[in-house]
């Protein structure tokens, strides 16, 4: 596998595929990516200076981090001030901005926040300090959910009481149908992603087309896999042809990774959650259910924040739902920039305006 | 049968931590050094001048694939003292020990800071010891400190990068940041990566031995921050613009599939044993032939070149679609990708 990655930089097989994507040049085409994983790819790679200006690729809510609503940022705040419970986390929820701090500046102050790689590192945590609540704090789509469904499983096998989690796992394919519906923005096809599809399957994205008529293809990561599916997306369109098609083979299945959905089946169960920037979407977040409620760490405290206010003048609501691009953003790179970010997209290196500053500051810096 | 730990009683002075200096830690590190015991080495330094260099070292996990913070402490000060040129000379070791360490570690530790000292061919002169409770250390910490003489004629620094100048990269970049990572996240990488820590002065030395001193202008080890960080210093130290081809960076294609399933950039991946060399460009084919003869430079490969700054100092990267970006420094730490 670790092979295939220089064939898929290879300068030889890109160039010709750039000159084909330029042939589209009879309208404008816009395609959205849904994952912060794709996002940096597009921005590292300069894909999208590369294509021509009358393909716009968009970045939707595709970053976990990002999509996070600000009263579940609070509510993890207020957890972490809890003197008995240890907050476990991934990294890039450390500096999040709430209403009134982040889980990094409540670390300074004294909280237990312990930045995580894995929820076996938590478990592990959680095993070693009975005297301690330990509360790993879920953020994830499809992509991470599995692993935390796990981490309750194991808990459960293990004994291990003190252990919960914060689950505000959300699910990839209501977000699309909202975008749709509220037909904020055009969008003529949804570049898909590659990791969330590993879990759930192309057949997950099949309502995109029979039902909204919007083409979409699972892609990979590497510039040639995103270059092929924007041809793949572009041919579709012209075509006026929309169905689900899947560029990433080599890891996506029809029907997704079963094993891992029967472990959310077992864990969670769906339920309407809040993303930042959209609202309250039906029928989108994962919720831990009854059975398991000794690990649902909204269930074992009582987490009441007052109110959450998202911060002022910044636009990731709408850098979230494609309508605004992180440029337009009157802070970009001002008021806000990874040192001193003032939204979470700007905070996680999944986030648009991360990526966006982080390589496409100066865009268009050819030779 | 319980193991021997450290215990907050062999940091206090008495008879146990006497013991532990004596029994344990002396005779392993003083391997081809002649350790003193007076409070303070006397060194003969010759009559050129001198660098002075001190890190502290506080990797967590202690113990990675390829090596531990013994070898990391002893290399990253080697290496520091290296990049100015300078011939090091003596290393001082101070450890600072959690109580609960188990003593096989601690062993294991001291003998690969013997081991690399005697690869670098410096000795370890003077050194402290300390306990503290559990809590208030993660295991060990260490502080080296190094003096090495800087030999007449060479003149190497930051700001030293000109116009025209070559951009040469002793080898595979990530290796170190991956190992750690991967041992940190139980990664389970099918084809393990192990740390590069290795003192890197010989292989300076060879370069000079080969090539004029001045045409040397800067060497800098990309350890945090990797090698997007260090070309950004010496941009900006030397208010040059640098840009690189992403092509010609050597990366392992281990370390480039674990990036790939991490969301890792190999350029912002610590290095504890590689150099950047940027050197006068009718030098740079030379210092390239001689850095690959070598086992620590075998990889080496030019990676780009110096050119005169336009508005501001920057580096450059050229993306494989041909397309350039800025080349920022890493802002904070890079996390596992959750997406
Ligand atoms: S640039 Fe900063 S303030 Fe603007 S949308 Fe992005 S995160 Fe929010």
């Amino acid at each position: 596998m670790v092979r295939l990655i220089d064939e898929f930089r290879d300068p030889e097989l890109l160039r010709p595929l750039l000159q084909r994507i330029s042939s589209y040049d009879d309208r404008n085409y816009s395609l959205m990516e849904v994952c912060g994983t794709h996002t940096v790819s597009i921005s590292r790679f300069g894909i999208r200076s590369a294509v021509p200006e009358n393909i716009k690729l968009l970045s939707g809510p595709g970053c976990p981090v990002c999509v996070t609503s600000q009263q579940d940022v609070d509510k993890a705040i207020e957890l972490a001030k809890n003197s008995n419970i240890i907050l476990a986390t991934f990294g890039d929820m450390m500096k999040v901005p709430g209403t009134k701090s982040s889980l990094a500046k409540e670390k300074a102050k004294g909280a237990n926040v312990v930045v995580c790689y894995s929820t076996r590192e938590a478990l592990d945590i959680a095993e070693e300090h009975p005297e301690k609540e330990v509360v790993f704090y879920g953020v994830g789509f499809e992509t991470t959910a599995p692993t935390v469904a796990f981490s309750i499983l194991e808990a459960k096998k293990r004994k291990i009481k003190n252990y919960s989690v914060f689950s505000t796992h959300k699910l990839v394919p209501p977000a699309l149908r909202a975008l749709l519906d509220s037909g904020e923005v055009r969008i003529d096809g949804f570049i898909l992603p590659g990791h969330v599809s590993v879990i759930i399957g192309l057949k997950a994205y099949e309502f995109l087309s029979e039902e909204y008529g919007v083409p979409g293809v699972v892609s990979g990561f590497e510039p040639l896999d995103i270059l092929i599916t924007i041809e793949m997306l572009l041919k579709q369109i012209r075509s006026k042809k929309a169905k689900i098609e899947n560029q990433y083979k080599r890891t996506v299945t029809y029907d997704g990774n079963i094993y891992a959905q029967k472990a959310l089946e077992e864990v969670f169960k769906i339920d309407d959650a809040e993303w930042r920037g959209i609202g309250l979407i039906p029928k989108s977040g994962l919720a831990i259910n009854e059975e398991f409620e000794d690990f649902d760490a909204s269930k074992k405290f009582d987490v009441k924040v007052p109110y959450s206010i998202e911060p002022p003048n910044c636009s990731c609501g709408e850098v979230l739902r494609g309508v605004k691009s992180p440029f337009e953003c009157k802070l970009f790179g001002k008021g806000c920039t990874p040192e001193h970010p003032v939204g979470p997209c700007m905070v996680s290196s999944e986030g648009a305006c991360a990526a966006y500053y982080r390589f496409e500051r100066y865009t268009r810096v050819v030779d | 049968m319980s193991e021997d730990i450290i215990l907050l009683a062999h940091g206090s002075g008495g008879t146990l931590m006497h013991r532990l200096i004596e029994n344990n830690i002396v005779p392993l590190i003083k391997e081809g050094g002649n350790f003193e015991f007076d409070d303070a080495a006397e060194l003969l330094v010759p009559n050129q001048r001198i660098a002075l260099t001190t890190d502290s070292y506080v990797v967590k996990p202690p113990f990675f694939n390829g090596g531990n913070i013994g070898k990391l402490a002893v290399s990253g000060t080697v290496n520091d003292l290296a990049m100015k040129g300078a011939v090091p000379i003596a290393l001082s070791l101070a450890l600072i020990i959690e109580e609960g360490l188990k003593l096989s570690e601690l062993e294991a530790i001291l003998k690969s800071i013997a081991e690399t000292a005697k690869e670098a061919g410096i000795r370890i002169v003077t050194g402290d010891t300390k306990v503290v409770e559990k809590g208030s250390a993660d295991k060990i910490f260490i502080n080296t400190s190094g003096v090495g003489y800087i030999p007449d004629g060479r003149n190497v620094s930051g700001s030293n990068a000109r116009p025209g100048d070559v951009v040469i990269l002793s080898g595979t970049i990530g290796d170190h940041g991956i190992a750690i990572m991967s041992e940190r996240e139980g990664l389970g990488l099918t084809i393990p990566v192990e740390s590069d820590a290795t003192p890197l002065n010989h292989l300076v030395e060879r370069i000079f031995e080969s090539i004029p001193a001045d045409a040397i202008h800067v060497l800098r080890d990309p350890t945090r921050g990797g090698l997007a960080t260090t070309l950004n210093e010496i941009a900006q130290q030397s208010n040059v613009v640098i840009r690189i081809e992403e092509e010609r960076v050597p990366v392992k294609d281990e370390v480039k599939g674990a990036c790939e399933i991490l969301g890792y950039d190999p350029l912002y991946l610590a290095n504890e044993g590689k150099l950047v060399l940027i050197v006068k460009e009718e030098f740079a084919d030379e210092a390239l032939k001689v850095m690959k003869s070598t086992e620590k430079g075998k990889d080496a490969a030019i990676i780009g070149n110096v050119e005169e700054v336009e508005s501001k100092p920057a580096v450059f990267v050229k993306t494989v679609l041909g397309t350039s970006r800025f080349l920022t420094m890493l802002s904070g730490e890079q996390f596992p990708r959750i997406c």
